[in-house]
């Protein structure tokens, strides 16, 4: 987050690494968030 | 249902409501007459460094969102076959229709020379122009949402041919209708990707148009729930049962699939961040009121839904989507007026005349006025008698 980045490339690795680990996590997250909202259904 | 007023209702003119209505509007057509006699010089606190004001944040981009409910219902009626939300088609596409017709009404005090609206497709095109593409799709737009909700006048009026005729068209109108939505709708958070240093990083990113598009499909399924129990309180006694029962199953479907949506934007939200690295404003002034519309009006809302859905909670719901309507107006308010011109000193910086809140308050109260008058006279909560079969 504090980091300086003295290149294009720098800045491309570290926030695209950051932004695709998010996105596995949000993946998950999204899936169970699903199963939570739609769980109740057969109700 | 009739169209015959009765004694009570003659003489029950004169409710506060109707007095402060009618305050409302006689003041907007004073302002109207100073708009257009002395310019918006006088009228606007609109300059060089802020010419888009509350006319556009508000009237045109908020009226634009909450106005998405048509194309979201019609969408899920007609194209998916959800059948079972067949009752909410109509009050939402008079909602849609009612909401561009005010967008378009608002454009013209807020541009300088109104007469040359329609410059754009007769005189110079300007295909490359974003504004040429928004101001093409909300004109195609409008006319698609009249002949939409015409079937309803023609019923009405009693002109059942071309109702007929109208209502043949009513796929073909639909796929309009999100096509168009789909343009228009990203193409008014791509309006602000031209001026990357004005705005402030947390609410620029690259990927505005998709958060304005997504926002403008929860803004719909919110907008057709607050309007619903709205509908509910004061048109009950316009209602067919057929909308009575159908109401909760509404209620409960549009809650679900808001909770989902909204979700995924909170989760794409971040990832504007983090795809800019963006991080260090959050822990500024900004940043906390970042902070607020994120989590306040976006992930609780979904949240709440969520749970409203799970407990079957139809009050809860209720709460939650005019919650969600108001982070609507939050955000589109921060993207166009508090992100915009952050770095400006604070004697630069944007606040509306008090003739701009009053034209906007008159055309809010214009809206609901005719929303009124045509939800009393048209077929809108009930089907007519003669077209109880039709599924139109």
């Amino acid at each position: 987050m504090g980091s300086i980045f003295f290149t294009l490339q720098d800045f491309m690795v570290y926030t695209e690494g950051v932004t695709y680990l998010l996105m596995g996590l949000a993946l998950i997250l999204y899936t169970a968030y699903f199963v939570f909202l739609m769980d109740r259904d057969d109700d | 249902m009739t169209d015959e007023p009765t004694v009570a209702e003659s003489s029950s003119l004169m409710t506060p409501g109707n007095v402060i209505t009618a305050v409302i509007l006689v003041l907007g057509a004073i302002v109207t007459v100073l708009r257009f006699t002395q310019g918006l010089g006088a009228t606007t606190n609109l300059s060089d460094n802020n010419p888009w004001g509350i006319w556009i944040g508000f009237d045109l981009l908020v009226g634009v969102a909450l106005a998405a409910g048509g194309f979201v219902t019609s969408a899920a009626v007609y194209l998916f076959g959800m059948k079972r939300y067949h009752s909410a088609v109509r009050p939402a596409v008079l909602t849609g229709f009612l909401g561009y017709f005010m967008v378009v009404i608002a454009l013209s005090y807020d541009v300088g020379r109104p007469w040359r609206l329609p410059y754009p497709f007769a005189i110079q095109q300007g295909t490359t122009s974003m504004l040429f593409e928004v101001a093409l799709c909300v004109a195609l737009y409008l006319t698609v949402l009249f002949l939409e909700i015409s079937p309803a006048a023609l019923e009405w009026l009693g002109f059942r041919m071309l109702r007929n005729v109208i209502t043949k068209l009513t796929i073909v109108l639909t796929i309009f209708g999100v096509v168009l939505s789909t343009l228009h709708q990203s193409s008014l958070g791509a309006l602000f990707l031209l001026a990357p240093s004005k705005m402030h990083p947390l609410w620029y990113s690259s990927y505005l148009p998709v958060y304005f598009f997504i926002t403008s499909i929860i803004a719909g399924l919110s907008m057709v729930i607050f309007e619903a129990s709205l509908s509910h309180r004061f048109f009950s006694d316009k209602m067919d049962q057929t909308h009575k029962d159908e109401a909760d199953g509404l209620m409960l479907g549009f809650a679900k699939a808001a909770s989902f949506i909204l979700a995924g934007y909170f989760v794409i939200k971040v990832f504007g961040i983090s795809a800019d690295n963006n991080w260090h404003y959050l822990f500024t002034g900004y940043g906390v009121w970042f902070l607020v519309e994120l989590m306040g009006f976006v992930a609780l809302p979904s949240v709440l839904y969520a749970i409203g859905t799970r407990e079957k909670n139809i009050t809860l719901i209720k709460w939650t989507s005019a919650l969600t309507v108001l982070g609507i107006i939050l955000n589109r308010l921060n993207v166009s007026l508090v992100a915009f011109n952050w770095h400006l000193p604070s004697a630069d910086r944007y606040f509306p005349n008090w003739m701009e809140i009053v034209i906007t308050v008159f055309l809010v109260t214009l809206g609901i006025t005719l929303f009124r008058f045509i939800v009393t006279k048209m077929p809108i909560l009930y089907e007519h008698k003669d077209y109880q079969t039709s599924t139109h």
